[in-house]
């Protein structure tokens, strides 16, 4: 279980999260949703460990071990994901090399893996996903279209099959068959590995045409003011955020 | 020779053995057992410094004749009168009277394998550097392996016409041709270096390539390292005649670990009409090198010339590799890559020369300072009057890793001639830290992610690198940032 608890959290001194919990389950699918400036993206961004983000307060559990003070690469290790709201461009570094490194840095010494049978996983993985393969022999974001960007966040997804995963508005400014290849595809990843576990932050409504939510939770100023199920998305979309905004 | 060196035509185990014991015994019976002598059984030593009689005495030590000594003399002449450049880096340390300025090649085996730095041993051990290759670029062997296989591919060009020799021979065996071209491009009153290096040079690279030859693949250094070709004061020369087209190879990836701390090389290119020459250098001298190298040469009509680069190592380098570009339709290239690290200054660029109309230029730097370490860009884009619908590309990026480091820019533009386009980018980034961020965030260490962006960085230049090297590069850079983030 990823454990989030009392976290306060500020940039340049000014608090952004101000005593969030929240509770990701494996094998399970989260949706955090909230108003502009509720600090949805802040909470993405710290919980992987941005330097620009500085906790004040509160703890950070990955499986019952502490996390708060981890550097952002052993977090990866320890199975923790971010697929970017914007991925950075990384001009003349290849995908695939690139991806490869990443691979083998969460491989124990002595089982790294080979270039062809890593570039066969990387394809086998592009294949289940319906993403096309030029984007595996193009350099690292670089050049990439919105769309484009976000299918290479999830191919790296499927390749490195962490066990909690947050997608910062990876659905923002995605046409609908992006859309579609993306938020389809993480249930075909969850059927892959029962364990990996979503926490999608989103704005919009219509991902759920492609993934149901186990648990909702809105965001409001930087805490998780209520969680539930389907039924506060259904609420949202008739009344918006004001019931919550207490 | 050639007997001695089919003997030790062994398979690969044997010659790791071989090399091992070669290292074990390397003051002993080295020239007996190996065959590593040539034809002058004496021990030649002139020591260090110069003088008038000194450079007297290597002429008459090569057996030259009064035009090469003539040249010698007034390349001394002109050594002593030019003054040390005020600009560039600082030079003032270089103690010329703590230089052997020429060493046969048998006196060089004299090093042993424990003389080496274990810094230099540790970095080979890293790259995976072949154990015949190390002792060789440690200068303690003075041949290596693939001289069979040279020989092999020297048959070849043979029977192409095309001459690969070291300098020295060609000097003795081609006198017209190298009457013709030595000391046109690259006069002794270019400057202080070039005068020192005609006044002393000794080995380096000939290579002439005949009309509408085409040599299919580089020719390497590698294959023919001695340390004839390898010298402190080596004397290039390549002549691709019409119609042409040869790449040449020089350096390695790996430290060349000298004791001497002055290199300074000439190399002088003739490109005529339709040739086509690119001229790759990977410089990673050890850190107690200056290396002040002269690198130009002359584009005719319709032709290309291409220098790609690359300095890793040394103490202080100053080379701009430039392209006179003498005809209409010829283009010349540098694209170059500078990486300087604690106590390293590369002081490196460019020179385009248009004296033509409609030629065009590209030059392409990309710099790295790190932990300390100096890059500065210096380049000089001259049109003449009447250099007409000639075109021009400069691109010079710098990438900081520290605050310790510092990068400059010295861009000369003389432009005599309107009708002429010029392009002009710079730009000078901090390793960003978004993207390390990102890069971390898949699980790379912050010294693997920096590795990563560099590698990025310089990519467009590696590309242009064969193979083997470009692979070795890109080691060398992940190597070169252990330790230097954070």
């Amino acid at each position: 279980m990823l454990k989030v608890e009392n976290l306060h959290c500020e940039i340049d001194g000014q608090p952004i999260l101000m005593g969030l919990n929240i509770e990701l389950i494996p094998g399970k699918i989260h949706v955090l949703m909230g108003p502009n400036g509720s600090g949805k993206s802040t909470l993405a961004k710290t919980l992987m460990g941005h330097p620009s983000y500085e906790v004040t307060q509160g703890s950070v559990e990955l499986d019952g071990e502490d996390m708060i003070d981890a550097e952002v690469d052993e977090k990866s290790q320890k199975g923790l994901f971010m697929a970017f709201q914007y991925p950075v461009e990384v001009p003349g570094v290849h995908f695939t090399n690139f991806l490869r490194m990443a691979y083998n840095s969460r491989q124990p010494e002595g089982k790294k893996i080979p270039i062809f049978k890593f570039n066969k996983l990387v394809r086998e993985k592009a294949e289940l996903l319906g993403i096309e393969q030029e984007l595996l022999d193009r350099n690292l974001n670089e050049g990439l279209s919105g769309g484009e960007k976000k299918k290479a966040e999830i191919l790296q997804l499927a390749v490195l099959n962490p066990k909690y995963v947050i997608l910062d508005e990876t659905d923002s400014g995605l046409d609908l068959d992006a859309l579609k290849i993306i938020f389809s595809g993480l249930t075909k990843l969850q059927e892959v590995n029962p364990e990996m576990s979503f926490l999608i932050i989103t704005h919009y409504q219509r991902i759920f045409d492609y993934i149901k939510p186990d648990h909702v939770h809105i965001m409001y100023k930087g805490k998780v003011v209520q969680e539930g199920g389907m039924e506060l998305v259904d609420q949202i979309s008739k009344e918006g955020y004001s019931n919550f905004k207490k | 020779m050639s007997d001695n060196i089919q003997q030790r035509k062994t398979n690969a185990g044997d010659i790791v053995q071989e090399e091992v014991n070669i290292a074990r015994s390397i003051n002993n019976d080295y020239e007996e057992k190996y065959g590593f002598k040539d034809d002058v059984k004496n021990h030649i030593d002139i020591g260090k410094g110069i003088s008038e009689e000194i450079v007297r005495q290597i002429s008459a030590l090569k057996n030259e004749d009064e035009w090469m000594l003539n040249k010698r003399l007034e390349g001394y002449k002109i050594f002593q009168e030019k003054h040390l450049p005020e600009w560039g880096g600082n030079l003032k340390d270089i103690d010329f009277n703590d230089i052997h300025y020429f060493v046969r090649a048998t006196d060089k085996q004299g090093r042993s394998w424990d003389e080496v730095p274990q810094e230099i041993k540790d970095t080979f051990d890293k790259l995976g550097i072949p154990q015949a290759e190390r002792k060789f670029l440690a200068g303690v062997a003075t041949q290596y392996e693939s001289e069979v296989i040279y020989q092999n591919i020297h048959k070849k060009w043979n029977e192409l016409g095309v001459v690969f020799l070291d300098t020295d021979s060609a000097y003795k065996q081609f006198p017209d041709i190298f009457h013709e071209h030595f000391g046109k491009v690259i006069p002794s009153s270019d400057n202080k270096f070039a005068a020192l290096n005609t006044a002393v040079w000794s080995g380096g690279t000939f290579i002439y390539v005949p009309k509408g030859v085409k040599v299919e693949i580089p020719l390497q250094a590698y294959f023919r390292i001695n340390a004839q070709n390898m010298g402190q004061f080596e004397r290039t020369l390549i002549i691709a005649d019409e119609g042409s087209e040869v790449h040449y190879i020089e350096g390695c990836t790996a430290p060349t670990y000298t004791t001497d701390s002055l290199h300074s090389a000439v190399v002088e290119i003739v490109c005529k009409k339709n040739s086509r020459v690119r001229y790759t250098t990977i410089q990673n001298w050890s850190s107690n090198v200056y290396n002040l190298v002269t690198k130009r040469a002359f584009a005719y009509k319709d032709a290309v010339m291409e220098w790609i680069d690359c300095n890793l190592g040394s103490k202080l380098t100053m080379k701009y590799p430039s392209v006179y570009l003498l005809e209409p339709g010829a283009h010349g290239e540098v694209l170059s890559i500078a990486l300087a690290g604690k106590g390293q200054h590369q002081d490196a660029g460019a020179k385009m020369i248009h004296r033509a109309p409609n030629t065009s230029s590209v030059i392409n730097s990309k710099s790295i300072c790190k932990d300390g370490g100096r890059t500065s860009y210096r380049g000089l884009l001259h049109m003449v009057k009447g250099a007409k619908q000639s075109k021009s590309t400069v691109i010079c990026d710098a990438l900081i890793l520290d605050n310790q480091s510092q990068t400059d820019t010295y861009p000369y533009n003389v432009i005599n001639e309107k009708q002429v386009t010029l392009g002009h980018e710079a730009s000078v980034s901090k390793v960003n830290e978004e993207q390390l961020f990102y890069l971390m965030s898949r699980g790379l260490s912050e010294e693997e992610a920096a590795g990563l962006i560099v590698s990025g960085f310089i990519e467009p230049i590696v590309k242009e690198l064969p193979m083997e090297y470009a692979v070795e590069m890109n080691a060398l850079i992940q190597m070169s940032m252990a330790g230097s983030v954070g």
